[in-house]
């Protein structure tokens, strides 16, 4: 089956698990933003958990479809639908040959999955079909979605069943970015009490500068009260850099590998989800919690996806 | 086990470990960096999913969905007491070819400013030093070269660069490197060189690897736009 691209989002890449194993080389992992909602979306339509999907970013487009299918949509809940009529996310869509999905603007966060039956067809590129898109590497020829390409999917090849969700609000609870779970950072101690009380509770704004690269946030002036450089050391995902002019950067799925602003926070591995749904304009508050707290969220956010069962 | 340098491996994220060799890079505890990473390279561990060298550290992630940060923290304890005294490729010299100033290198009057010399001294100063690469790292394939003249020495741009374009020679504090790919960035830009330095399809064939030894050579605008058609 295909999918042919009749008019193009903002920004819609494939993606999947992401491409470990380079970062001597300078190449971060990529992967859908939203690891959570993509690995949902995997789920309920019955594929493999490292299938490729389609993000899709602030505005969807419009995809026509070559044969009968079965997709999901999960994430953010984007204004969409199937010949005029309105689609759910979370759920099962019934598409037919010929039909076309149009997926117009965010109703809710940043990002959305398209989750198709046996996943997207692109070639693997150093073990993985996500897209980089910095470099232009992997995916659909490095690039996001244009007007007039044309994207392969899958024949699934397992017996997996799909999955039906039951409490849509639980997963909501998980993807809530009105507050972002950290730890201290490796230069936490670079940052005075003063400072740590205007990052934990005042709000910070997401501004235009946003990608998946990184997040500028704006609102506080986060001052280092011991420099503004470290010696360049490894950039963990999710960690929080606050360069001279004080607006901190949260680095993200296509981050540099290494860097050398100070790092005052790391966003949580539960809470990446939530930064992946961070939209220019949100704005929300940090919460700062210990490594033991980090590691039981993440294990329980891992555990409800797998006890997500077939139905 | 004849490498003096520490070994301190501490988490910096609840999904990876920072191991620092010392404090500051100094030839021993460069020389930890690469045998450890080399080793890493060669021996795979389970459970981990990406190290990233720095100066002085390898930052390492964790697969969390399989293993646990705790017991990769074990494994790299282990691993650096096994590591005994494996042999290190050969090195390489690379010469990198720089058309310095103008549009290529528009930051090389603010770093001739900063450090109150002229932008004559600073390509003489650059492209007379002896440099090896410490480690790939930032974006794809992008060399740290360590050897910078302190005399050149300027801080990083308070705000990054949205673009900075692919080849450009840089200058970030002590530091000097050469941007593989067009990406944002926040060093001096000083130059450029015609020669691409890095396939993304192909990342482990890159021309510049960790170790090598890189010559700077100055060229004229003609060379350059000759070399770059080329």
């Amino acid at each position: 089956m295909s999918i042919h691209v009749l008019k193009e989002g903002l920004q819609t890449t494939v993606q999947d698990f992401g491409r470990p194993g380079y970062a001597h080389l300078g190449i971060s992992t990529s992967g859908a933003a939203d690891t959570f909602s993509y690995q949902i979306g995997n789920k309920l339509v019955g594929n493999d958990s490292h299938d490729a999907a389609l993000e899709i970013t602030l505005s969807g487009g419009e995809y026509e479809f070559t044969s009968d299918a079965c997709i999901v949509l999960t994430g953010s809940e984007f204004n969409a639908s199937v010949d005029d009529e309105q689609v759910s996310i979370w759920t099962w869509i019934n598409i037919k040959k010929g039909q076309s999905l149009k997926i117009r603007s965010s109703c809710d966060g940043a990002r959305c999955y398209l989750c198709v039956r046996g996943g997207i067809d692109v070639p693997l590129l150093l073990n993985s079909r996500s897209t980089h898109l910095m470099t232009g590497l992997g995916g659909f020829k490095g690039i996001a979605l244009r007007k007039g390409n044309v994207l392969d999917t899958y024949q699934s090849g397992n017996n997996n069943s799909r999955v039906e969700l039951i409490n849509v609000n639980k997963i909501q609870m998980h993807l809530d970015r009105k507050t972002i779970r950290v730890i201290k950072g490796m230069e936490g101690d670079w940052f005075n009490v003063d400072v740590w009380d205007l990052f934990l509770n005042k709000n910070f704004t997401v501004s235009q500068s946003f990608s998946r690269m990184g997040i500028r946030l704006e609102g506080n002036h986060i001052q280092s009260s011991q420099g503004n450089e470290i010696l360049t050391q490894g950039v963990p995902l999710g960690a929080i850099q606050v360069p001279g002019n004080g607006n901190p950067i949260i680095s993200f799925v296509e981050h540099q590998t290494t860097g050398g602003y100070p790092r005052i926070a790391n966003v949580i591995s539960a809470d990446l989800c939530r930064v992946g749904q961070l939209k220019p304009g949100d704005t929300f508050q940090f919460e700062l919690v210990n490594f033991e707290a980090a590691e039981q969220l993440y294990n329980e956010q891992m555990k409800f996806i797998h006890n997500l069962s077939a139905s | 086990m004849t490498i003096s340098s520490d070994f301190n491996i501490t988490p910096a994220s609840d999904r990876t470990l920072l191991i620092q060799f010392g404090e500051e890079n100094s030839p021993n505890v460069q020389k930890a960096v690469f045998r450890f990473s080399h080793y890493l390279i060669d021996h795979p561990l389970e459970g981990i999913a990406n190290f990233h060298p720095g100066y002085a550290s390898i930052l390492v992630s964790v697969d969390i969905d399989n293993t646990s940060v705790k017991s990769i923290q074990k494994d790299l304890q282990q691993a650096w007491y096994d590591l005994g005294n494996i042999e290190l490729p050969e090195s390489k010299l690379i010469e990198i070819l720089v058309l310095y100033g103008g549009e290529c290198g528009p930051d090389l009057i603010h770093v001739a400013e900063h450090n109150g010399i002229s932008e004559s001294d600073v390509i003489e100063l650059h492209s007379c030093g002896e440099y090896y690469v410490s480690f790939i790292g930032f974006t794809p394939g992008f060399p740290y070269i360590s050897g910078l003249n302190p005399k050149l020495e300027t801080p990083r741009l308070n705000t990054p660069r949205k673009r900075v374009p692919a080849a450009s020679v840089a200058i970030g504090g002590s530091q000097t490197g050469i941007y593989p790919l067009e990406s944002p960035g926040g060093w001096n830009l000083i130059g450029q060189t015609p020669i691409q330095i890095f396939d993304i399809n192909h990342p482990e064939n890159a021309l510049i690897n960790m170790r090598d030894s890189i010559k700077f050579i100055p060229i004229d605008e003609e060379e350059f736009e000759r070399l770059k058609q080329s």
